[in-house]
């Protein structure tokens, strides 16, 4: 038998979240709630200079003045901010220095995700700053970075060592006042990734950091700063796995990039947390504000690929400010059963000859609702700005939804802006030519799904290309065998 | 190879087919013709599998086995091809990616390890040769922009790369001019060989010029209403459809 809308809703229903497990690690948790003591807290918590303690507080004020935006088109239960534990660290002894000391568990869990250290250790260049429950815990080749001048590490440890660089950076592309959400993360964050490429050096592997989320009921808040000095180059690699479970968890991280004259950062995310169960119960809400800023003649470059998360919020944008800058955005987000994606960009030109490129694939399934909301923006004085936006939606059975927002602003005549559309449909005849030359429907769909998703799966660095190609396909079939 | 005995079929609980009988052995070409609305397609689409078209009786056996309970990639598995009347587009896979999707799909079924890059690359490049392909059209999107003759040897190409037992062509003459015709046709010829079967599914004698077929038969109101050799095709198109209406 050949396949059926009807049935190929029952085999999308039929998906159940892979990493579905919960690994019971002896953490440290601070009680519910939010208020100055908690953001002091966590300040003295991680031994935080005075300044550092007095910018959170700054942003903890901002936040309180604060009301949480409506304006995206996703409907959840607002979270209750005072029922959250607003930090988890897994209990350490010291400092690990080899893998031995790191606890068995922990290492299992790793394993189970498919990101062991060994294997990673082995896979060539790629050194990975792992943090699990908001603390790093592990980094590796950080030794071959050193060399070159590179710093690649957790933010706490940057705060602690490099506070020149930090103090100087953080909150310069997103301010705390910025949104909510930002607000938020600048008062509480608890852990990230900092990175830090001198002038001139080309970073000689793909950086990259794994996300989770573990313990039950706490937020995470993760805290990224990347800075590219003049004419350097960095590739900068994050994935997200999480465990089920049964209440909705927060995620509000803020990623702010900073690329100098001539210099250029490729920001990769893959992104599969837990989307909630069948009926839409459960998964985490991912408000992430991402920005990068781009100095003369450097270039940012966004790639994302969006499968998990029950409700999405998030925006990776560039503010064009240098001469002749670049930003670009590609983005594949996949929404299935009842998850709900509100994603984009905002390309603001500011600089003369500046270019933009946007390409949005938007994949939806089950009765889910994927948008696209992006800002085209061009000053007065950005003369021979340049803007390329393709948003393309593929639709799977008939209950799901797919919306496009564009927004564009241009007050300089000399801006060309280029926008195109499309809206699609897997169909029925495409899913029986698959089955006929003996592709099976679920092979068929994935095919299907990724000749879509091709533009901006081609932008992904070669080995995380295949782990998105992947996800895809885990996202979209069930365990149907 | 193939055998249809007494096929009823449905679509939408409307009565297409009402008694095939075929035998098709292994190195014959059968041609089968008919009026619109006789039912050809619909004949080639449930020897595919196609879950719309409802066998309500009578049986279908590939080599002796039982297709009725199978699906449609089974069905390919076993080696039945299909080459469409309407190929559709797949935008972002190219001709390459799909065939060797379609090519590992089948080895998976018979328990066997992926074609390893040379060997397929090799099966590309003779296959492509012989139905004089050019290496660039094998890296575009399947089927996306292609004209009328590139989509039917497209449809050859996957068939020769395929090498299935059954091939069912049908209507691939239909808009093709003269000239991709022929270039059709010859490739189809070269496919033809003692341990597989094809059946020609045309409403015109035309292409049966170029694949001159063992056999002929006539297909009106969902049944076989006459059979015969090459020389029926040239009857039927001296004399028309109207000639076979009234002997029904």
């Amino acid at each position: 038998m050949a396949y059926t809308e009807e049935e190929l809703k029952k085999e999308l229903e039929t998906k159940e979240y892979e990493y579905g497990f919960y690994t019971d690690i002896d953490s440290e948790t601070f009680p519910v709630g939010l208020n100055e003591e908690v953001v002091r807290g966590i300040s003295k918590k991680k031994n935080e200079p005075e300044w550092m303690t007095e910018w959170r507080l700054k942003a903890f004020d901002a936040w309180k003045a604060m009301k949480e935006p409506e304006w995206a088109n996703v409907k959840y239960n607002k979270p209750d901010y005072q029922a959250i534990s607003y930090y988890s660290a897994p209990k350490k002894k010291d400092q690990y220095k080899s893998l031995d000391e790191v606890d068995p568990e922990l290492l299992a869990t790793f394993d189970k995700l498919g990101i062991s250290l060994d294997e990673q250790k082995k896979l060539a260049g790629v050194a990975v700053d792992i943090v699990m429950d908001s603390v790093s815990v592990a980094t590796t080749f950080k030794k071959t970075l050193a060399e070159k001048g590179i710093i690649f590490c957790s933010i706490s440890e940057a705060i602690q060592e490099h506070p020149e660089l930090v103090k100087k950076y953080i909150g310069t592309v997103i301010p705390i006042k910025d949104n909510y959400f930002a607000a938020l993360n600048s008062a509480v964050f608890s852990d990230g990734s900092f990175c830090y490429i001198p002038k001139g050096v080309r970073c000689p592997m793909e950086l990259s950091t794994y996300f989770r989320i573990n313990q039950a009921g706490t937020g995470q808040f993760e805290r990224t700063l990347v800075i590219a000095d003049e004419s350097s180059y960095v590739s900068y690699l994050e994935g997200c796995t999480a465990p089920s479970r049964d209440e909705n968890q927060l995620h509000a991280a803020v990623v702010e990039l900073i690329a100098l004259d001539a210099a250029e950062i490729k920001y990769s995310t893959v992104q599969n947390w837990f989307p909630g169960d069948k009926s839409g119960k459960g998964g985490v809400y991912n408000f992430v504000t991402k920005r990068g800023i781009c100095h003369t003649r450097s270039k940012i470059s966004w790639t994302q690929v969006e499968t998990g998360s029950a409700v999405t919020w998030k925006y990776p944008s560039c503010i064009l400010k240098g001469n002749d800058s670049i930003g670009e955005f590609y983005s594949i987000a996949l929404t299935n059963d009842f998850q709900q994606a509100d994603t984009g960009t905002k390309m603001i030109h500011l600089g003369k000859n500046t270019r933009s490129t946007i390409i949005s694939k938007g994949i939806s399934a089950g009765k889910s609702q994927n948008s696209y909301r992006g800002l085209v923006q061009v000053s007065p004085r950005a003369t021979n700005a340049r803007n390329f936006s393709q948003c393309d939606s593929l639709l799977m059975g008939n209950k799901c939804g797919a919306h496009t927002f564009p927004y564009i602003e241009v007050k300089n005549k000399t801006a060309q802006i280029e926008h195109e559309a499309t809206t699609s449909k897997i169909g029925e005849d495409q899913v029986f030519y698959c089955n006929q030359r003996g592709i099976d429907p679920e092979k068929a769909i994935a095919l299907i799904v990724n000749g879509f998703s091709k533009e901006v799966l081609n932008k992904l660095p070669m080995e995380f290309a295949v782990e998105a190609q992947k996800l895809l396909e885990i996202s979209l079939e069930g365990s149907v065998g | 190879m193939l055998t249809i005995e007494n096929l009823h079929a449905q679509v939408e609980g409307k009565k297409i087919l009402n008694g095939i009988d075929l035998d098709v052995k292994a190195g014959e070409v059968h041609a089968i013709m008919g009026p619109n609305g006789s039912g050809k397609s619909t004949l080639s689409a449930a020897i595919a599998g196609h879950q719309d078209y409802e066998v309500t009786k009578g049986a279908m056996l590939l080599e002796g086995e039982d297709l009725g309970e199978l699906d449609a990639e089974e069905r390919a598995h076993k080696g039945i091809f299909l080459s469409f009347q309407y190929p559709v587009e797949i935008p972002g896979v190219s001709v390459t990616n799909f065939i060797k999707t379609a090519i590992n799909a089948n080895r998976k079924a018979k328990g066997l390890e992926d074609m390893p890059a040379n060997v397929m690359l090799k099966k590309i490049r003779e296959k492509s040769n012989l139905l004089e392909i050019d290496s660039r059209f094998l890296s575009r999107s399947l089927n996306e922009g292609f004209s009328g003759g590139e989509k039917k040897r497209n449809e050859i190409f996957q068939m020769a790369m395929l090498e299935p037992k059954l091939s069912i062509l049908d209507e691939t003459d239909s808009g093709l001019d003269i000239d991709a015709l022929k270039i059709v046709a010859n490739g189809v010829n070269k496919l033809r060989a003692k341990d597989n079967a094809i059946i020609v599914i045309t409403h015109y004698q035309r292409l049966l010029e170029y694949i001159v077929p063992d056999f002929v038969h006539v297909l009106f109101d969902g049944k076989i209403v006459k059979s015969g050799t090459k020389e029926l095709a040239l009857e039927l198109e001296e004399k028309g459809y109207d000639w076979i209406k009234e002997m029904a």
